[in-house]
């Protein structure tokens, strides 16, 4: 079975994050005043794979993303999130 | 000393680095990152540049090569091991050095003339060095962070100062903790620094005619 993996990195909580501030102080703030309370700006890795689960399709990136450092476990924290695709072309 | 200064795809400054370390008297020979042989040399540097054009983050991907299973070989052998701007972002991203150097404060890249006082004179590098030396740096992602902060002090060799030789926050360019521009090891055998010394070692080229950086690179000629 085909998986669509998405690998969601971020800034961890206490490592300031200038993009998502700007984002916040000059475009978002100006729209909806006092509405948003924090912004983070990251990135994200798109795997399409082979696996029998969804469980196991998470497992293998999130392993991927530690033994190669996808991500820098110092300042970033990850998010691994799957959903079947029916040909990997979806 | 023998000394190889590795080239990446989309490394930039091995030429200046070689030129800079022959001013010292080193034997220095660009070797690519492919085909290092570890044990036919006694010291290393990895210079600057954009190593696999920066993609994933700056250093990431080189950190992956196989080039820094020799790296690291020859480090834990004591030999001397440099990583100028981009080769500071390998050797964090590889673990040869802790902490992380994330995107400069302010987003932008930043190239100027900076003033770095050397905090520890207990590296081989920094061993006669002078108190504080004049250097420019070039980066994008330059923000040197750990979550521990003793530590990151203790390790800390360079600092950004001001005129006055104080590390004031205006004299911070990137938004480091500490004011950190340059940190080693345990061991003290490997230094990584935002500044580029090869750039600060002919009076040509400086603003005021010094020649700081050979007080890092000296090293490598003995």
């Amino acid at each position: 079975m085909m998986y669509k993996v998405e690998l969601i990195i971020l800034n961890k909580d206490g490592v300031r994050d200038p993009e998502g501030e700007t984002l916040k102080r000059y475009v978002i703030d100006s729209t909806m005043p006092g509405k948003v309370a924090d912004v983070r700006v990251g990135k994200i890795v798109v795997v399409t794979m082979e696996a029998s689960s969804r469980e196991e399709a998470e497992d293998l990136t999130r392993r991927l993303a530690e033994s190669k450092r996808l991500y820098n476990p110092i300042v970033h924290k990850i998010v691994v999130r799957a959903e079947r695709v029916e040909d990997g072309s979806n | 000393m023998r000394t190889a200064v590795i080239k990446f795809p989309g490394t930039t400054c091995e030429l200046d680095v070689v030129k800079a370390l022959k001013q010292v008297g080193a034997e220095a020979e660009v070797v690519k990152f492919n085909s290092l042989d570890p044990d036919r040399y006694d010291g290393v540097v990895i210079p600057g540049g954009f190593s696999f054009g920066d993609y994933l983050r700056a250093g990431a991907i080189a950190a992956n090569s196989e080039a820094m299973k020799g790296i690291r070989e020859m480090a834990d052998q004591g030999k001397l091991v440099l990583g100028i701007c981009n080769g500071f972002q390998i050797l964090v991203e590889s673990g040869l050095l802790k902490g992380a150097l994330l995107p400069n404060l302010n987003l932008r890249f930043i190239t100027k003339w900076v003033r770095i006082r050397v905090r520890r004179k207990d590296t081989p590098f920094t061993k006669d060095s002078k108190d504080v030396l004049f250097m420019p740096i070039a980066h994008a992602e330059g923000r040197y962070y750990l979550d521990d902060e003793e530590l990151a002090s203790r390790l800390s060799v360079f600092q950004y100062v001001d005129e006055r030789g104080i590390p004031s926050p205006q004299a911070n360019p990137n938004g480091s903790i500490l004011n950190i521009a340059g940190v080693t090891n345990e061991a003290g055998n490997v230094l990584g620094l935002m500044p580029h010394p090869e750039r600060a070692s002919f009076p040509s080229i400086s603003p005021d005619g010094s020649r700081d950086g050979l007080e890092i690179l000296r090293v490598f000629g003995k």
